[in-house]
């Protein structure tokens, strides 16, 4: 198994940079924050004509079924410019989550993915740190549902997705449900968000739900879950690497052209080993990150790659943003600079999903710690 | 393709499994099971001397290299197999030399066919060990400032100066050194890559105690040795290319460097050193061990992609990282193991200790930073 891009995917990686510096420059954040939006569902259907939301959907259901390394591909290039779209939510997380079980419904929900027109929020965490075990929302049996009671925060695309993967508590374990987002008892309630993208607090007053619609099986969320959960870190561990390849590109441009003492700022040995120092983290990271894709496509047991991937990815943002503001002196404090949006999505990035240190004690208990 | 592979596999460990002298499959990492070969190598046991003996008549010792030079031809995959089905039966490596590290990528880059004859199956078998003269008490991180001289006297050279840091110049046969050859050229121009027989009268070697204790590092001095001009590879003055061509390999190599810990879990040995860790030493583990697993995979990424492209100045990204996770590795391995580490006796001060060296040969962690910002990020100077 080798981390080198295949051919395909160095294709896919110049289309998909082609396509988004057209479409989906960081002047398009900017763009949308500006105008108090956080999605564009014109560029989201662009993307779908070109088989990105079915990029995890089986051929039967009109997906391109790409592949998890070929989604990381995908999610890096949009990283690079700060592309906001339903990508990992719908297309990598929900497409992921609908694959494990196998009836007409999630078919359904598939080749409606695939198409573009269905979009998906994951509904797990009620705290400020991601912690699935730890959930609350109760699912109390009556009749032949449930009734769901309690509140999700932090749920990416939840003021704007069709619906919602809710995990909740039920008598025996955890159940996933698979609900519309208007159905009546839930409100969202979505948040301005640091990073101008979408994410909301979903409050569940007495949703009375079915057996229909639990996705899997009762008691059992984690086996629908977990892969869904790996397949979205992965993704989101590769838009990193892309934000900090953007951020870094800046910053070394920035270094070739700011003179200050009457030479560019980057010929000081202070900064150039700074910079040194971070490409070679990027390097270190960039290879965790592929190897979570390749790992996921193998089949094999992907949990300590997943988490390697995530962990490396947010403290090798967290450093290239930082880096990047600081190298960037005052310019890079300002609003009119971009670096800024690079530090705020790197921060939300990094607590999606599972922080550093949740993907550090995943390693750690598989690594004999 | 993968068929080919699968068999190459099948026969690779049925030979091994015949082969293999159940005493060299200990895995063992000590210095003393090292083999190095060379006119003066006294084997440690028959099996040793067997293991070598076998390897070598399949080309095992330097699977990569061409079967005209003493290889097998293998390439990268079959390579890789030829490792993985050593490591899964615990087999030593029959043979480890400067020989094969660096001065045969060398040769087989820059040395003329005459050369890559004479100087590569030797190598291979184990009957020639090499050392590396770079160093000069003046010439460190700058390299290039080397001040021995050779002197053009016919067909011969005659060199004079002093070289240090040189790693087993009292037990090598030759040496492949770097001398000034144009003194009146730009620093970088007037250096030439030579080779001579350790033997030669002149030549002469004192060891350097380290903070660590004993060491392989050598002072090496030239006085007025004579050697033939036909011992140079590349052409004269043009030696600093063949030299950076080796560094590169050489930081790879040190960037691959585990120690005594090799492959295993940071987690696995720390557990077993019974050491019940403060929370802030367990979280400086973890950081420490998932660095180590990305850095093995990036390792492998790099291998993977000199198999078609030159990594070249990128692997001052290697050896910079590589050596400084290691020094990390033994640092945590102290702590944990606090004062049961602080006698000579269990080896592990002695490995701490020289992991501090790691950074500095080969070319310094300052170096690798200003050769990556210069020459992979463009950044001026």
């Amino acid at each position: 198994m080798s981390l080198l891009p295949t051919e395909d995917e160095v294709m896919l990686a110049g289309a998909a940079r082609g396509f988004l510096d057209r479409a989906a420059p960081v002047t398009h954040l900017r763009g949308l924050r500006d105008a108090g939006a956080t999605h564009n569902a014109a560029l989201w259907s662009e993307m779908a004509a070109m088989g990105w939301a079915g990029v995890l959907v089986p051929e039967a259901q009109g997906g391109s079924d790409m592949g998890h390394a070929a989604a990381g591909v995908l999610a890096r290039e949009m990283g690079k410019t700060l592309a906001a779209s339903p990508f990992l939510s719908t297309a990598v997380i929900a497409a992921t989550a609908l694959r494990q079980v196998s009836n007409d419904r999630s078919a359904k929900a598939l080749a409606e993915i695939a198409a573009g027109r269905l979009t998906y929020a994951l509904a797990v965490d009620e705290g400020p740190k991601h912690n699935p075990h730890a959930t609350r929302l109760e699912a109390v049996a009556e009749g032949n549902g449930f009734r769901l009671h309690g509140r999700k925060s932090f749920v990416v695309d939840g003021g704007t997705a069709d619906r919602a993967l809710v995990l909740a508590r039920t008598d025996n374990g955890l159940t996933l449900f698979d609900l519309p987002l208007d159905r009546d008892g839930i409100t969202s309630v979505p948040k301005a968000m640091i990073d101008s993208r979408d994410a909301a607090d979903l409050d569940f007053g007495d949703v009375i739900v079915t057996g229909d619609d639990v996705l899997g099986r009762v008691d059992d969320a984690m086996a629908v879950l977990r892969p869904a959960l790996h397949a979205g870190q992965a993704a989101l561990a590769a838009e990193m690497t892309g934000l900090t390849a953007g951020a870094f590109g800046m910053t070394v441009a920035y270094l070739q052209e700011r003179k200050q003492f009457g030479v560019p700022i980057g010929a000081f040995q202070a900064l150039q080993h700074r910079a040194a120092h971070l490409w070679s983290e990027t390097e270190i990271t960039a290879s965790a990150v592929l190897n979570a894709g390749r790992i996921l496509d193998s089949g094999e047991d992907a949990t300590l790659a997943v988490s390697l991937g995530k962990a490396r990815a947010t403290k090798t943002a967290e450093l290239a943003v930082q880096e990047g503001v600081q190298i960037h002196g005052g310019i890079g404090m300002s609003d009119a600079h971009d670096m800024g949006f690079f530090m705020k999505r790197a921060r939300v990035s990094a607590e999606w999903l599972g922080d550093y240190s949740y993907h550090a004690e995943t390693i750690a208990r598989l690594r004999g710690f | 393709m993968d068929e080919a592979l699968d068999d190459f596999r099948a026969t690779t460990r049925a030979w091994l499994a015949a082969n293999c002298p159940p005493e060299m499959r200990d895995a063992a990492q000590d210095e003393d099971a090292i083999c190095w070969g060379g006119r003066n190598w006294t084997f440690a046991s028959e099996a040793q001397r067997l293991w070598l003996e076998r390897m070598a008549v399949k080309g095992w010792t330097v699977p990569t290299w061409p079967e005209a030079y003493g290889g097998a031809g293998l390439n990268r995959a079959q390579d890789k197999v030829l490792t993985e089905e050593m490591q899964a039966i615990g087999a030593r490596l029959p043979l480890q030399s400067f020989g094969i590290w660096m001065l045969g990528p060398a040769l087989l880059h820059f040395g003329t066919d005459a050369q890559k004859r004479e100087y590569l199956p030797p190598i291979a078998r184990g009957e020639v060990r090499w050392c590396q003269g770079y160093s000069e008490p003046g010439a460190g991180s700058d390299l290039a400032s080397v001040q021995t001289r050779a002197e053009v006297d016919g067909d011969m050279y005659v060199v004079n100066g002093q070289k240090v840091w040189t790693s087993y110049a009292d037990k090598a046969d030759w040496i492949f050194a770097l001398v000034r050859t144009d003194r009146n050229a730009p620093k970088h121009k007037g250096i030439s890559f030579i080779l001579i027989d350790m033997t030669t009268p002149g030549v002469t070697t004192r060891p350097i105690r380290l903070i660590s204790g004993q060491s392989p590092f050598c002072e090496t001095f030239f006085d007025d040795v004579r050697t033939p001009r036909a011992q140079r590879v590349g052409d004269e003055n043009r030696g600093w290319d063949v030299a950076k061509y080796l560094l590169n390999h050489e930081r790879e190599m040190i960037s691959g460097g585990g120690g005594v810990l090799g492959d295993r879990s940071l987690g696995a040995v720390l557990a077993e050193m019974d050491g019940e860790l403060d929370a802030t030493l367990r979280a400086e583990a973890i950081d420490c061990e998932i660095d180590t697993l990305a850095m093995a995979l990036t390792l492998e990424r790099y291998k993977d992609q000199a198999e078609t492209t030159e990594i070249g100045d990128a692997s001052a990204m290697l050896k910079y990282a590589g050596t400084e996770l290691n020094k990390r590795r033994h640092e945590l391995v102290m702590k944990a193991k606090g004062s049961d580490a602080l006698a000579w006796e269990g080896g592990e001060a002695e490995g701490w200790l020289r992991t501090k060296a790691n950074s500095i040969e080969g070319g310094t962690s300052e170096v690798m930073l200003s050769i990556i910002s210069r020459r992979v990020l463009g950044l001026p100077g």
